[in-house]
């Protein structure tokens, strides 16, 4: 009840905060100077409003603790037979929630900015501080005006409607908020370079800077795609690991943007050059991860959601984010003149800046064609009244042969020098991996016979890439960074590649008693048995696998019904090991009798994991040195 | 000139770009016909709200009439910015409207009937949610038209808009 008021009130005193810091920075912008004393008083003032606003999400965590029914987010979202775990998350796990979630990164990051950026130019603090301003202000008043996570209810009921319990899961706790960290932090770097065209600020120090944050962004960003990759794995009960959902689109967008802007700073750091492209970078990714948050959001990609579905705030996010879009155009176009583009022409086709610019290219390859499978389909719909739906096959004829050349540029790019490289040294072990690796390619091929030329040739690049990165990593400890986050990358091609080939898929309907032959494999369906859960019922079912060798393995995939909401999950039964997963899970069949039965073999599944986790260690290991 | 030009460009892209994402807005289709109606009939029996007696959903269905059920609760807000058209479509002598009050205290239920009117020709208790999920409630408010067959044909999520209840009209006069 009490914390219900805390939290509330500490979002309006938070609110004010931000308007008061909005004026006062643009006020001592345009008066141009900064001393000591007003320093001290804007980095009070953002701690304060750090303050406030972790104050208010703590107390939205306490009352979900309490199963305090008389708000409403946590009577929509929580329920008291829920475990403690999953009423802590549960805070997050709802729109209301999880945009207070937001609100907190984007104090904390400010905050932070704030702290860390003394050694830059007082004009462009004070500006980059007046743009954080105004995105946080947006959100303040999103908060409040549509999704007040303090709305109360009476009478009070006495019961609460519960979490889906398909986001009753480990990663999905974690999920949203390391994506948000991501996202967030682009809104930095939105803030920064609006804020350094205008100042003309584009020192080697700026970039430097700056490429802290963009390095932060990028590993929250990667590490909580991961996570949802493995959330949708362990929970969803299809055995796979990306769909090409909206949702999980709307996640890599700004993720290629983000990717494009690692590599293109520090042609910027070390040239001086590209100032342009790297704040149409800038925008571009902070613009997606707010068109992202829209899109699911809003209720347009998940219009089954729920009832509180509410147009209103799709409204409200769809303006603020093009007067945010419009804003920054307009500064680019009238502030642009201010670069001073000295050696733009300047690019030698054999140098590290050159393969850089084709990265880029991939990057926005990539990104459009996402975006095209994404949007599209809503345009045509709104135009035309027509539904499509785009699927894996659009995204997959488009992406996969373009890895091609990717995946071989990459293998060679970053050991090019600055400037200017030259092309007279062909080292004797690069053409005995490139031979190698027609030769394993060409061995997969013959193995597997029927599969086509493509995926062969993709197998060659990305084995060329994986010896030539190991070989790199073995040699020396310079620029460990790159060459972890190269390596993960090739693996996690490979295991994508090696995953599609493998794996192997039954499924078929069971009764108990019932014994099905499966690639040299007998499984037997031994029997089932209920139990009862914290806050669901189960039916757990005892299936054996029996191989040529009589080998046994045993598996006991489950149905969960839970109670509130009353909804049935299926729980995989995953063996994990190092070359392959078994998945197995089971459904309800109308005829109580049977069931349906699927048996999978994921091959590589692990690796695809700790490929990501590599890349991501590589992004990690680049931002402490950096650091240092 | 060539810069105005790309800025005018862009303007104009952006500017499409809202437009269509705001009007998908408004297109957001809330009810879901094609997966409710392969769902078997609706069958329950409840206690009436008044005279507290257990009634057997199957004997209010009659074949003359559109039949509605309409799921509210009295602490439920939506609920009451839909209920003018629920009045609306309860003066209409060819719907027969069915309540169920969820999740509710049965004097809370009452005092809301009293301050706004009962368009209802029955009301069911659903005192522990159960009826409610088990014909497919995702929450409240929400509005379902049942056919002859006793299966919902129709599904709005959310509260009534001024949109849906002309089309539950339009399909109350067809049905004559």
């Amino acid at each position: 009840m009490i914390f219900n008021h805390i939290g509330y009130y500490s979002l309006v005193f938070g609110f004010f905060i931000s308007l008061y810091l909005l004026f006062f920075s643009m006020f001592l912008y345009l008066k141009g100077k900064l001393n000591n004393q007003l320093n001290l008083n804007i980095y009070y003032f953002s701690s304060l409003q750090l303050f406030l606003v972790i104050l208010s999400f703590i107390s939205l965590i306490i009352s979900f603790i309490l199963s305090d029914f008389s708000n409403e987010t946590v009577y929509y979202n929580s329920h008291t037979t829920k475990p403690l775990f999953y009423k802590i998350a549960g805070t997050w796990g709802n729109h209301e929630g999880s945009l207070l979630l937001w609100l907190l990164v984007l104090t904390l990051f400010i905050f932070i900015f704030i702290l860390k950026s003394n050694n830059q130019p007082k004009l462009y603090r004070l500006l980059s501080i007046f743009f954080q301003q105004i995105i946080i202000t947006g959100f303040f008043l999103f908060l409040l005006i549509t999704s007040n996570p303090f709305n109360y209810l009476f009478p009070i009921p006495i019961e609460g409607l519960g979490l889906n319990p398909i986001l009753q899961d480990p990663a999905l706790v974690i999920h949203p908020p390391i994506l948000y960290l991501g996202y967030v932090g682009s809104s930095i770097i939105f803030s920064s370079s609006l804020a350094a065209l205008i100042e003309n600020n584009f020192s080697k120090i700026w970039a430097k800077h700056i490429k802290n944050w963009v390095f932060v962004s990028w590993i929250f960003l990667t590490l909580g795609i991961l996570l949802g990759s493995i959330w949708a794995y362990y929970e969803l009960g299809w055995g796979g690991f990306w769909f090409w959902d909206p949702v999980e689109n709307v996640s890599l967008m700004p993720w290629f943007s983000l990717t494009a802007l690692l590599h293109t700073i520090s042609v910027l750091e070390k040239r001086q050059l590209l100032k342009s492209w790297t704040i149409i970078l800038s925008i571009s990714t902070f613009s997606l991860s707010m068109s992202g948050t829209f899109l699911v959001r809003s209720g347009i990609l998940n219009s089954v959601h729920t009832f509180a579905n509410d147009p209103e705030r799709g409204v409200f996010i769809l303006t603020f984010l093009f007067i945010l879009i419009f804003l920054a155009v307009f500064i680019f176009f009238f502030f642009s003149k201010n670069i001073v583009n000295l050696n733009e022409k300047n690019f030698y086709w054999l140098s590290k800046d050159s393969s850089i610019i084709i990265n880029n290219w991939f990057m926005m390859y990539f990104l459009s064609v996402v975006l095209i499978g994404t949007i599209y389909p809503i345009f045509l719909e709104v135009i035309t009244s027509d539904k499509i739906s785009i699927g894996p096959p659009f995204f997959n004829k488009l992406i996969v042969p373009f890895l091609i050349p990717f995946l071989l540029i990459m293998s060679f790019g970053p050991k090019l020098k600055w400037i200017k490289d030259r092309f007279n040294k062909l080292e004797l072990d690069k053409i005995f991996f490139f031979v190698i690796s027609i030769l394993i390619s060409v061995l997969i091929y013959e193995k597997l016979g029927q599969k086509n030329l493509l995926i062969t040739i993709l197998i060659f690049a990305s084995i060329y890439l994986f010896l030539i990165s190991l070989i790199e990593l073995i040699k020396s400890r310079n620029n460990l960074s790159q060459k972890l986050s190269h390596f993960g990358f090739s693996l996690l091609i490979l295991s994508i590649l090696f995953n599609g080939l493998f794996s192997k898929e039954f499924s078929s309907n069971m009764k108990i008693g019932d014994q099905i032959e499966f690639d040299n494999k007998l499984i037997k369906f031994k029997n089932v048995e209920s139990k009862k859960g914290s806050n669901y019922n189960s039916i757990i079912a005892s299936f054996v696998i029996e191989d040529e060798n009589k080998r046994i393995s045993k598996f006991f995939p489950e149905i969960r019904i839970y109670n509130q909401p009353n909804i049935m999950t299926s729980e995989a039964d995953i063996k994990t090991s190092i070359f392959q997963d078994k998945f197995f899970v089971i459904n309800f069949l109308k005829n109580e009798n049977y069931f349906n039965v699927r048996y999978q073999v994921k091959s590589f599944m692990i690796w695809i994991w700790i490929s990501t986790l590599l890349i991501v260690l590589g992004g990690l290991i680049g931002l402490v040195r950096k650091i240092k | 000139m060539k810069k105005k030009f790309v800025l005018v460009l862009l303007l104009i892209f952006f500017s499409i770009t809202f437009i269509i994402l705001y009007s998908s807005l408004h297109k957001v289709e809330i009810y879901i016909p094609e997966k409710i109606t392969n769902k078997s009939t609706i069958k329950f029996s409840a206690k009436d709200l008044f005279s507290n007696k257990e009634i057997d959903f199957n004997s209010l269905v009659k074949n003359d009439k559109l039949t509605i059920i309409n799921i509210w609760a009295s602490w439920c807000q939506p609920c009451r910015d839909e209920h003018p058209f629920l009045m609306k479509l309860g003066d209409d002598k060819n719907i027969n409207l069915i309540g169920i009050s969820y999740k509710d205290n049965i004097k809370n239920s009452k005092k809301f009937l009293n301050d706004f009117g009962n368009p209802f020709s029955n009301i069911l208790i659903d005192k522990n949610g159960l009826i409610s999920i088990n014909i497919g409630a995702y929450g409240v408010p929400e509005t379902y038209i049942i056919n002859a067959d006793k299966k919902i044909f129709k599904k709005y999520i959310g509260p009534l808009k001024e949109k849906n209840y002309l089309e539950i009209m339009s399909l109350s006069n067809e049905n004559n």
